[in-house]
């Protein structure tokens, strides 16, 4: 009997400070827990983590207090000696129909939850999201606005040569801006291979594929900066393609919507002009950024991985070929098609400047009008 | 073990010595100290290329390797601990103990049994290899998933070649445990007086012959998508990335239960043994063994939940994946049990036991967790994972195999192991473990993804406390080396009980066990 009591005060006392703790988990700043949910789907996910959380511990907590009891009283060295009784039915058909019921009990919110988070209907607002080797590319469906997201941290600042700022690795060139406290529909797919892009913030992960589009929804309750990683390894820059998503108010979501369909605009009329080398080699080494990933700053790439640009038989060899490998990519390899991620003027040049720099000298200028002709 | 006391026990033949009679050798235990051996290089060749990633993990930046590189140690570092570190432990515990266990002079097919051993050295001497051609080693992470595995090099076809040869070592290792079990039994030892660990092999041997055909076809499926144009899984050629995963995870669950059950098997001879008591629950016992084995056949999607399947899909396979806490609560209370009102002893194996019980059981509500779909939204491709699949492979079958191997060295080698250091060997490897995977559940739910070689600043303290963790842990199996070694060559006289009475036909035999177990078969009562 006295045994018992000692159970029974150690399981109370364990499952207090299994409680405790999990109550600072939730709001800890150290990063125990899932970070602070701002959708409502997050918010059911959050909840449904905490509630399993909170009962495993508390199953974990008695079991091994048994155990820990059995470890500490009957120890041969304290001479106590071996029961030899091997098997209880009763005990046994209780633990095999207690666990189901607990379980019964926990597939119930989950079931619920997973309804709604699988009901992408009645959405204000639809956006494409494009995973690529190595960034994201984001379309308004019915507003005609599309973009690609980058990563924006230096390289100097991942090699240690700078130190690193505030938001190492989760910072993008151009954030995907969603309006707050509108369904926002995803519709998920990939250029080459597959993907997955994630925002804890918003419960919302799902998988990028080739071939497939996905489908996933959310609800943005507060304004602010939500970052977040593509989490299916997708080759040599997996862990460089962060997805950041800006919220504003639906107001102000509307005047950025349209400032950029007028930058859109804008860059149609860049691309219909003749442009010199200068210009040219000025533009082409900012979207050179693109090809860094694999074929290396210096344009040597990686032996045996990733070949070089300089001095490559497509680099100094006829314009077209190259043009053509750029816009069409290499099928079977991470070279992809380039023809709908950059604009005639992009592809222009970069292909200028990869055959006038990093090492080549091909005194060859391509325009964007050359490149529009063969699209 | 050494090669005179072969040549004693063995007078009727003249056996080869030297590397020849390992070479041509079909004794079961001259195999399974082959497949022991192998296992343990495998381990340390694997524990190096994680403690590359854990170089690189410590610090953000790049710092040491680059990130095609990193790719590369985590694919290998996976491939070699499943495929040549646990599933060939495993089958080297099962040769030298099960003739043992059932009282069978040796395994019923000897020559199948040295050729499925003999496949293994070539099949990860290829694998290794890849790392040295251009471009370097597969790098599409282990599960080689399509379309990223059609991008890479030589490589990953030397990979495809390799898990072919693993394939036929394990499905004829697993034939020559089935047609042991059923034919060799001594008169007497009926199915359900099997000790454990042969009932979790014999299920093991199942599972294996059902599931690594699949793999087979999966992965020459994929080389066919890479050199004869076929589109199994190119969604421009018409196929289907997510077949791929499909295929991949209806091998891959059931490998989880290959690669746990023998280790429940271990640890459900170790437990009695040093508590002085009957395994609780015998016959639950045996048929959660089974129930598991079944259910990990209906379970495999839970790997997929993010790819975009139906609802009913993932309730169906959330549902089912939550049934298996039944029959593995089923085994946790068993344990518990057998522990209850024993006489309990602590040695280094019954350390081992503990832990594994102990710790096994966290990554198994980590892992009801993630069955919970809506939740492993969230977790899912995050550290989370990473922390809830070493809690049961590293704390689950390795551990169970260290401690498996303190239990039977004296009985293999008639030396006992040094206890004090088998002891250190158990705190210094339980504790770094933990400080090691841990701090990977925070990571996880904090938002670090895996398998990438840099991370965001808010991930720094707990990857740096990972990496010293790894380090350390890495360090503890050194000590383990030298326990082992010291073992084999010398220490105190082992007796033929070895430990106080313990169940079962292995203890009936001298220390060292001889060459040939039992010549005339003994009776079981």
């Amino acid at each position: 009997m006295l045994s018992s009591r000692i159970i029974t005060a150690v399981i109370t006392v364990l499952s207090v400070a299994a409680i405790g703790l999990l109550a600072d988990v939730a709001v800890a700043a150290w990063g125990l827990n899932l970070p602070t949910p701002v959708s409502p789907i997050g918010r059911d996910i959050l909840e449904l983590h905490n509630l399993i959380l909170l009962i495993c511990l508390i199953i974990f907590v008695v079991v091994f207090s048994f155990m820990f009891y059995s470890l500490y009283a009957h120890r041969k060295s304290k001479g106590y000696q071996a029961a030899q009784f091997s098997h209880s039915t009763t005990a046994e058909v209780v633990w095999t129909i207690i666990p189901f019921l607990i379980l019964v009990g926990m597939a119930i919110p989950s079931t619920a939850t997973l309804i709604n988070m699988e009901d992408t209907s009645k959405a204000d607002l639809t956006i494409k999201i494009t995973g690529y080797q190595w960034k994201w590319r984001y379309e308004y469906l019915e507003h005609d606005v599309g973009f690609y997201s980058n990563l924006a941290t230096p390289r100097a600042q991942i090699e240690g040569i700078e130190p690193k700022g505030a938001n190492y690795l989760l910072e993008v060139d151009k954030p995907l801006v969603v309006p707050t406290n509108k369904k926002i529909r995803f519709l998920l797919t990939a250029n080459d291979v597959i993907h997955s892009w994630w925002i804890p913030q918003f419960g919302a992960k799902k998988d990028a594929i080739p071939g497939y589009i996905n489908e996933m929804w959310t609800l943005v309750e507060k304004p602010g900066t939500y970052r977040g990683q593509c989490t299916e390894l997708c080759g040599k820059d997996h862990g460089f393609m962060p997805v950041v998503v800006e919220a504003k108010s639906p107001e102000q979501f509307e005047a950025w919507l349209a400032s950029e369909k007028q930058g859109q605009a804008k860059d149609t009329a860049d691309a219909a002009r003749e442009w010199s080398k200068d210009e040219l080699l000025a533009h082409g080494e900012k979207v050179y950024a693109n090809c860094v990933a694999c074929h290396g700053a210096d344009g040597k790439g990686v032996p045996g991985a990733f070949p070089a640009i300089t001095g490559s038989p497509v680099a100094t060899g006829p314009v077209t070929a190259h043009v053509g490998l750029v816009m069409n990519g290499k099928s079977g390899t991470a070279m992809q098609a380039f023809m709908n991620q950059l604009s005639d003027l992009d592809i222009a040049a970069v292909v200028t400047y990869q055959r006038n720099a990093l090492g080549n000298n091909t005194g060859d200028i391509v325009q964007p009008a050359q490149v529009n002709s063969v699209r | 073990m050494a090669t005179e006391e072969a040549a004693h026990h063995d007078e009727h033949h003249a056996h080869p010595t030297g590397i020849l009679r390992w070479i041509t050798t079909t004794n079961h235990k001259d195999i399974g100290t082959l497949y022991l051996c192998f296992s343990l290089a495998m381990f340390m060749v694997g524990g190096l290329m994680a403690l590359v990633i854990r170089t690189e993990l410590f610090q953000p930046g790049l710092q040491v390797v680059d990130p095609h590189f990193f790719n590369q140690m985590t694919t290998m570092h996976a491939l070699v601990m499943i495929f040549g570190a646990v599933m060939p432990g495993f089958v080297g515990f099962a040769n030298w103990m099960l003739p043992m266990m059932i009282g069978a002079p040796d395994m019923a097919l000897p020559r199948l049994n040295n050729w499925s051993f003999w496949i293994l050295p070539f099949a990860f001497t290829m694998l290794l290899s890849s790392l040295l051609t251009a471009g370097g080693g597969p790098a599409a992470g282990w599960t080689l998933y399509a379309p990223l595995s059609i991008q890479g090099g030589m490589a990953v076809d030397m990979t495809i070649f390799a898990v072919h040869m693993m394939g036929v070592s394990s499905i004829l290792g697993a034939i020559n445990v089935i047609v042991t079990i059923f034919n060799m039994r001594a008169p007497g030892m009926t199915l359900m007086k099997l000790p454990l660990f042969v009932w979790t092999w014999l299920i093991t041997a199942f599972l294996l012959i059902a599931v690594m055909p699949v793999l087979a076809g999966v992965v020459t499926m994929l080389l066919t998508d890479r050199h004869f144009d076929t589109a199994f899984f190119n969604p421009a050629g018409g196929g289907d990335p997510v077949m791929f995963q499909h295929i991949f995870w209806f091998f891959g669950h059931p490998e989880v239960y290959i690669l746990i059950l023998p280790a429940f098997g271990i640890i459900s001879e170790i437990i009695p043994t040093f508590s002085r008591k009957p395994l609780f629950g015998y016959t639950t016992m045996v048929l959660a063994t089974a129930g598991i084995a079944f259910l990990s056949f209906i379970v495999w999607a839970h790997h997929m939940f993010t790819v975009g399947m139906p609802l009913a899909g993932e309730l169906f396979f959330m549902y089912s994946t939550m049934l298996i806490a039944v029959p593995t609560g089923v085994k946790v209370f068993n344990w518990v049990s057998t522990m209850w009102r024993g006489s309990l002893t602590f040695e280094t194996p019954m350390l081992f036991a503990i832990a594994v019980v102990f710790l096994f059981t966290i990554g198994g509500f980590s892992g009801l967790m993630l069955a919970i779909t809506p939740a492993d939204f969230q977790y899912h491709d995050t550290y989370f994972v990473v922390a809830h699949f070493h809690y049961v492979l590293f704390s689950g079958s390795i551990m169970a195999m260290m401690g498996g191997a303190y239990y039977w060295l004296p009985k293999w080698t008639g030396h006992m192991y040094d206890e004090k250091l088998g002891k250190a060997h158990f705190w210094s490897n339980t504790i770094f473990f933990n400080i090691t995977f841990f701090p990977q559940h925070f990571l996880g739910l904090a938002g670090m993804p895996r398998r990438i070689p840099d991370y965001a600043l808010q991930f720094t303290e707990f990857n740096v406390i990972s990496s010293i963790g790894a380090f350390g842990l890495g360090l503890s199996q050194l000590l383990f080396v030298y326990v082992v070694i010291k073992c084999v060559r010398g220490g105190d006289k082992a007796s033929d009980e070895v430990w106080e009475q313990p169940r079962g036909l292995e203890w009936t035999v001298p220390s060292p066990a001889p060459y040939h177990t039992f010549e005339t078969p003994p009776r079981v009562a």
